[in-house]
């Protein structure tokens, strides 16, 4: 009976609408436990230091999923986006530390600024290189991602009471005047940023993303993007504008990254450019192929699951990231091996995912 | 004279990254993928060198032998294990478990030989060619790089011209299943070119530490996508454009760390690759397809 009316309500609703309510009250679901736990104090201190992480990763795995599920196109660089989200962000927290006594506002503020900036990057990087195709885009979202990491390492800030100053490759410190204090420290980077990023923060951003991400795929723009993505040549010949709605998927996914960036910034006192290097956009891409191409629920499990097997093998000390890898590859076999799914086809077709596809292309 | 110097050191370099580009751009022309643990094999061969020569007291180039004989048999596992299932999977889902194949081989090297940096000897010990009254001296091991790239790159034009397995090589890379009907072993010619990338990711292991003097895990990471990145410059999928990418790259990134900063150098190599591909969006040698609607 209460399925029926659960049917009933949701039946005039598209079904990626039907998802994304599943998911956000599975989220919420999710919160409201936790809270609950670590109200009670059931949860240890390095697990619930943990919570504001996972939210972290959630997020720049959704927008790294809108980028290679939706828009077809592999980024290896979205590290990079991060990091100019946490510089900015956590430069104007320095900057204004004197101006904007509440520390809500100056980080509300520092999250819009950094969202946008890392926005504004995802732009100009956008341009030359949504020209390119396949491997070619890949490898040169890479370069731009250990471009951002080198011109950052390189970069120094400083503020006084004349405003602020920058300089690259000499530290400036010295010629600061009155009151001056280095706010980016080159390769060391920004240190002693507050602590503001919470589990209900990060879950609050987590579930407005995901909406964001959601009614953009369900939107003209959304159907025009995936058309792309489908084939790039007949949505062409349809009049799709490509550059356009390529990069608009670009930017909001590059924007997402930067949402993350702000967090991570604010989660972690001190950020240096070198943590957000390939292997960071790496770990990223896994959480989105492991969870599955434009599955961006599949995107925050495989986020929060990979985030926390390396905290639980920590016990394995040495053997940890061994299994880890070893991991990796066997679940990649399990998901992607056409044999293997040939296999589970057979053996669960009930249970399987891909065998209840492989069956009504069957039928 | 110390331009002179920078830019040998330059040709140098790129001699070892043209060696690891021409395995980059073999594998990736044959089987369409991106194989991110050839770095990870180059570190594995050059521990294989390190303790033969050091624990041992093997000859150095027969501890070189050994290490080919090492890598290639790597190779051929790592292809037979990971890759081989996911032939006609998602070109993504064979990046992710490359991915995974270099952190496995990264930490067993971790687990194996320690986290420790060990240092490298130059196992080659050549004589240095001092030339113009002592005002330029070049080193034994730099000579050794540059001619043996050389020769690499010219063996294996030839090889892939001249025999059988080696046409066998260019009609897997133009068409698999067209290939397979013509009667070519599509499975043993992947096998055999994952063979040579990875016997040639142990010769450019021993020239890249004996130069660097470092070794530890991590070592063939970044050179590894740096020499990715070369292969893409020249053109992936082409000898010689691999060679020529990864001689540019090497002595951009050699003159720009010593002219501009060492810092920067490897924003600069990147920077300088955005360029050329787009500029000329296939590399410097990559063949244009058309494509059909």
């Amino acid at each position: 009976m209460k399925k029926m009316i659960n049917n009933s309500v949701l039946a005039g609703l598209a079904p990626s609408t039907k998802n994304l309510l599943q998911t956000v009250s599975g989220l919420v679901a999710v919160y409201i436990i936790i809270t609950i736990i670590s109200a009670t104090g059931g949860l240890s201190y390095s697990m619930s230091n943990l919570l504001a992480g996972l939210c972290i990763y959630s997020i720049v795995a959704v927008g790294l999923n809108l980028c290679v599920g939706f828009l077809g196109e592999l980024s290896l660089g979205h590290a990079g986006f991060m990091s100019v989200g946490a510089f900015v962000s956590a430069s104007i927290t320095h900057a204004l530390s004197a101006s904007i006594s509440s520390d809500g506002l100056r980080f509300l503020l520092a999250l819009i600024v950094g969202t946008l900036a890392a926005a504004l990057a995802g732009f100009l990087i956008g341009i030359p290189v949504l020209r390119l195709n396949g491997d070619y885009l890949a490898i040169v979202t890479l370069a731009f991602g250990e471009i951002i990491k080198g011109l950052l390492n390189v970069f120094y800030l400083g503020k006084d009471d004349a405003g602020l100053h920058f300089s690259f490759v000499t530290e400036n410190a010295s010629t600061l005047g009155d009151g001056g204090k280095m706010i980016i420290n080159g390769a060391k980077g920004i240190m002693g940023t507050p602590h503001v990023t919470t589990f209900t923060i990060g879950m609050a951003l987590l579930l407005i993303c995901l909406v964001v991400v959601t009614f953009l795929v369900n939107s003209r723009t959304g159907r025009a993007i995936q058309a792309i993505r489908d084939n790039r040549i007949a949505a062409e010949s349809v009049g799709i504008n490509i550059t356009h709605f390529k990069m608009v998927g670009f930017v909001i996914s590059a924007g997402i990254a930067g949402v993350a960036g702000v967090l991570y910034a604010h989660y972690l006192s001190t950020i240096t450019a070198s943590k957000f290097d390939f292997n960071m956009s790496i770990l990223i891409l896994v959480f989105v192929v492991l969870g599955g191409l434009g599955n961006f629920r599949g995107s925050i499990v495989a986020a929060v699951v990979l985030t926390l097997l390396p905290e639980m093998l920590r016990g394995l000390s040495n053997y940890r990231m061994l299994i880890y890898s070893i991991l990796l590859i066997v679940l990649m076999l399990f998901n992607w091996a056409p044999a293997v799914l040939e296999w589970r086809a057979r053996i669960m077709p009930k249970l399987s995912v891909f065998g209840s596809r492989k069956k009504k292309e069957d039928a | 004279m110390s331009f002179i110097s920078y830019l040998i050191a330059g040709i140098s370099l790129g001699s070892i990254y043209a060696i690891m580009a021409l395995g980059y751009t073999m594998v990736y022309g044959i089987a369409k993928m991106l194989n991110f643990a050839h770095g990870d094999v180059i570190m594995i061969g050059s521990y294989v060198v390190f303790y033969a020569v050091n624990s041992f007291g093997w000859n150095p180039y027969l501890s070189i032998l050994a290490s080919v004989a090492v890598c290639t048999l790597l190779g051929i596992t790592i292809e037979k294990v990971a890759y081989k299932p996911l032939r006609r999977a998602a070109s993504l889902a064979v990046l992710i478990t490359a991915i995974g194949v270099s952190y496995f081989l990264q930490n067993i090297a971790l687990l194996l030989f320690g986290s420790d940096s060990k240092s490298f000897p130059d196992v080659l010990g050549l004589p240095a060619l001092v030339l113009f009254h002592g005002s330029l001296k070049i080193p034994g091991t730099t000579i050794f790089t540059i001619i043996a790239c050389i020769i690499i790159m010219l063996g294996l034009m030839t090889f892939v011209r001249k025999t059988k397995a080696g046409q066998a090589m260019l009609a897997v890379s133009e068409d698999k299943d067209a290939a397979m009907l013509m009667g070519v072993n599509v499975n043993n010619t992947i096998s055999l070119t994952f063979a040579i990338g990875s016997g040639l990711a142990a010769i450019a292991g021993v020239l890249l530490c004996s130069q660097y003097h470092v070794l530890n895990p991590y070592t063939g990471a970044l050179p590894g996508i740096k020499a990715f990145t070369a292969a893409v410059f020249g053109g992936i999928g082409s000898i010689p454009g691999a060679f020529v990418g990864g001689l540019l790259l090497g002595i951009i990134e050699d003159l720009s760390s010593a002219y501009i900063s060492s810092q920067l150098a490897n924003a600069i190599v990147f920077a300088v690759l955005i360029i050329v591909l787009l500029v000329k969006p296939t590399g410097l040698f990559g063949k244009v397809t058309r494509e059909k609607v």
